[in-house]
């Protein structure tokens, strides 16, 4: 193998690889990347067992070939790398070599067999559409932040997309939940997913799939199979294994009849939640909501450290309820909010509640209340 | 010590004469005139003297060999052989009576080992009912004496008789010697009393004259007596705390009394302070008899080594079963589950897993225990399973039934329609499938 190749499109690739390569792995060839030339590009893959990212970069290939190196070692020392610089990567003179060679820089990287390389079968593709990227963009980033990181609900560790019938077409859903809080983020349902099956996507697939989101214009074609997701996005393919469970029925968890419905200024309301739970250093400690008269008083009490209060004012003409929430979870939402209203539709102290963006119909969450 | 100034000013000044004598008899409870070799009243040679004997009040009560003791009350023909209490035909030496231990058997010993070291023994699996009934009937007559009874076992327990010389007519050491008596009069066995002026010493004391003992350390002697021992006799010292003080050189107890806090603090962070107080016999916890509760948990040895991941999994259900009951109970909940494991070859493998919320119900402590065990069940042999909850919260209801999960707050729910059928029916009135033992072999 011998390939002479640009630095900066090298660097950007294998950022999108290395990414994906676990820091510490049991099983030694997981940290590499695995870099084949063949006619006018290389192709970049790594994989975890559970994602696989493929990049294609354009290089003048003179001998084409295989091999493998450790992914994070290969990333630094092209970062490291003089910008505008030229890379020639080489074949050692004994296989277990990879020469990477750039002006007077010669490093020579311990290789690994490209045979012992693990491929992530994909299968079958069963259902193939393409979506814009700032629509999966949204989808994600509404939502991402509600994923539960318990491993023991391994069923909620990503997030569930699936088709919905409305208004007589369909819209493609997003929804994840921990359990305490529930986001739901909406768009138009891209030509040819109508139909597909609900799938669970990993947090960590969502997480690799944002930051190639960041790069492009062009729309990003999606193939699923029954136990993966393939995610085309420009030059990088990736492919990820789908969590295998069966996400809630959320639709039953969506409260219908609550009424009580509170207008306030996102801003000024996080910022106040933001202030009163300084007294609350544990986590999960509650802010209570006082609610009448077109205000909230908010407190919090923390018998070790003591309490605060802050009082804004709201839209509220319901009769008067105390409620209480983990300020965490009413500040991870407020930071959702693109537009100056938050809405909040109360039914009572312990029931969910139903919080909306006031200027964007796509999305809406569900906040479970704790006892105060 | 000013605890104990405090202790000693409520003795009551009303009865100038008691507790003035040097020390009293163990048997016949008078005082002793004379630092004599026997009892003047009674003849006996059990005398105990101690310059403060009369105004220490915190007692720690241990039971001598305490199963083996109970085996033995109630099979007269076993007292003068050497009894090993262990679990079934393999295990470890839960218990060995004194004529066992004069072999070198130990508890704790591989029952294998302890039956090289003394063949002739006789071999008896745990009654642990029996002995949690003897027990309890143990701390009934200690509770005669004083309400702050704090147990720390089935076989051990603190007192604290502050301010009950007045209420019994004499000094604490005279109640105690009496419990003692009564302990061996009406339960048939015999316990050792370790007297001081506060917990942790207490607790060395009881340890100084065993079997049959009456030690005591007062005030006066506290720091000349901690100052020749060895670091690791501090309560909370094991291997790790051991090491790190090795590392600074510090050995003995004396070292660390030349130390001051502010050193201890910044060298053995955690511990730097207790290290600093305890080393001078300074403890201020208090004898309670509420006892704080940390984890809840429950274990089982197997009969034969298991490797099977479904035995394991039916045996671990029942475990958090009980758990759960436990903590439902006790009104507490986990934020910690706490998988443990012992290897055929007496390896102990402890695994533990955050839940999001703490929870008692054994639904989610199953379901968080399952995946760790499934990763340890590679083909391992194990003799012992054990699953507990800590990081203890007290609820009035498990988080669970507030779940957005729509199946999690169900299973919460139908676990406590289970639950409340079992407190009208029975506990057998209705059980998951999980506990029954499979009929197929596969």
């Amino acid at each position: 193998m011998r390939v002479t190749i640009e630095r900066s499109a090298l660097l950007k690739a294998l950022n999108h690889i290395q990414s994906v390569v676990e820091r510490r792995n049991t099983i030694p060839i997981l940290s590499n990347v695995m870099i084949s030339a063949a006619s006018d590009e290389i192709r970049l893959s790594a994989t975890d067992l559970d994602i696989e990212v493929v990049e294609t970069v354009p290089a003048e290939v003179s001998q084409s070939g295989a091999t493998t190196v450790p992914a994070h070692m290969m990333y630094d020392i092209v970062r490291k790398l003089p910008d505008g610089s030229q890379l020639e990567l080489e074949r050692g003179p004994d296989e277990g070599r990879l020469m990477v060679i750039s002006g007077r820089s010669r490093f020579a990287l311990q290789a690994l067999p490209p045979e012992d390389f693990p491929d992530l079968a994909a299968g079958e593709f069963t259902n193939e559409f393409a979506i814009p990227p700032n629509d999966l963009k949204y989808l994600i980033e509404k939502t991402r932040f509600a994923i539960s990181t318990e491993e023991t609900r391994y069923y909620l560790n990503g997030i569930y997309l699936h088709t919905i019938e409305a208004d007589g077409g369909h819209r493609l859903r997003a929804v994840a939940t921990d359990g305490h809080r529930l986001a739901q983020a909406e768009q138009a349902c891209p030509e040819g997913a109508a139909g597909m099956p609900g799938i669970i996507v990993p947090r960590k697939t969502v997480l690799e799939l944002i930051k190639l989101l960041e790069d492009t214009d062009a729309d990003v074609a999606i193939s699923l199979s029954a136990s993966k997701i393939r995610f085309t996005v420009a030059a990088v393919v990736l492919t990820s294994k789908l969590i295998d469970g069966t996400f809630p029925d959320y639709e039953r968890v969506i409260p219908k009849s609550n009424d009580k419905v509170m207008e306030i200024d996102t801003r000024l309301f996080a910022q106040a939640v933001d202030r009163v739970s300084t007294i609350s250093s544990e986590k999960g400690r509650a802010v209570k909501l006082n609610i009448a008269d077109n205000r909230v008083v908010l407190s919090v009490n923390n018998p070790d450290s003591g309490s605060a209060e802050e009082e804004i004012a709201a839209t509220y003409g319901s009769e008067g309820i105390d409620i209480g929430f983990n300020s965490r979870y009413l500040m991870d939402i407020a930071a959702q909010f693109k537009t100056d209203n938050a809405v909040f539709v109360f039914a009572d102290s312990g029931s969910p509640t139903i919080v909306r963006d006031a200027g964007d119909e796509s999305t809406l969450y569900v906040l479970m209340p704790m006892r105060v | 010590m000013l605890q104990t100034a405090l202790r000693m000013a409520t003795l009551p000044k009303s009865s100038p004469n008691f507790g003035q004598s040097p020390g009293f008899c163990r048997d016949c409870l008078n005082e002793a005139k004379t630092r004599a070799g026997t009892c003047r009243t009674c003849g006996s040679p059990r005398l105990f003297f101690h310059d403060e004997w009369s105004g220490l009040p915190i007692a720690h009560i241990d039971c001598d060999a305490f199963y083996a003791a109970v085996e033995k009350r109630d099979k007269p023909e076993l007292r003068d052989l050497p009894v090993m209490i262990g679990g079934g035909k393999r295990g470890v030496v839960s218990t060995a009576c004194y004529i066992a231990r004069i072999s070198g058997v130990r508890s704790a010993m591989p029952m294998f080992k302890a039956k090289k070291l003394c063949p002739d023994a006789v071999v008896l699996p745990p009654d642990m009912q029996k002995y949690a009934r003897v027990g309890r009937d143990i701390r009934r007559l200690m509770r005669e004496l004083t309400p702050l009874v704090e147990p720390l076992s089935i076989d051990e327990a603190f007192l604290d008789l502050t301010g009950t010389a007045r209420l019994h007519g004499k000094p604490p050491a005279i109640s105690l010697a009496e419990l003692t008596l009564k302990i061996e009069r009406e339960i048939g066995i015999t316990v050792s009393v370790g007297l001081s002026h506060n917990k942790f010493l207490a607790k060395i004391a009881s340890d100084l004259d065993k079997p049959r003992g009456f030690a005591a350390i007062g005030a006066a002697e506290t720091l000349t007596f901690l100052a020749g021992k060895p670091v690791s006799l501090i309560w909370g010292v094991g291997k790790a705390t051991q090491k790190a003080l090795a590392k600074h050189g510090i050995t003995t107890i004396a070292q660390l009394q030349s130390m001051e806090k502010v050193d201890l603090m910044r060298n053995f962070s955690g511990i730097g302070a207790r290290l600093y107080h305890l080393a001078r016999g300074e403890d201020t916890r208090k004898v309670s008899n509420q006892g704080e509760t940390k984890s809840i948990s429950s274990e089982t040895t197997f009969f034969d080594d298991v490797k099977d991941l479904p035995e394991l999994e039916r045996i671990l259900w029942t475990l958090c079963e009980k758990v759960s009951y436990r903590a439902k109970k006790a009104g507490l909940a986990g934020q910690t589950v706490v998988l443990k494991l012992k290897t055929a070859d007496f390896r102990t493998r402890t695994r533990n897993v955050s839940l999001g919320d703490p929870t008692h119900l054994a639904d989610r402590i199953f379901a968080a225990a399952r995946p760790m065990l499934a990763k340890q069940a590679n083909g391992t042999r194990f003799r012992l399973i054990g699953i507990g909850i800590s990081n203890l919260l007290a609820v009035d209801h498990d988080p669970a039934l507030d779940d957005l999960d729509f199946n999690a707050a169900q299973r919460a729910r139908a676990e406590l329609a289970m639950d409340s059928l079992r407190e009208k029916f029975g506990k057998g009135a209705v059980n998951l499938g999980r506990g029954l033992k499979s009929q197929r072999k596969d």
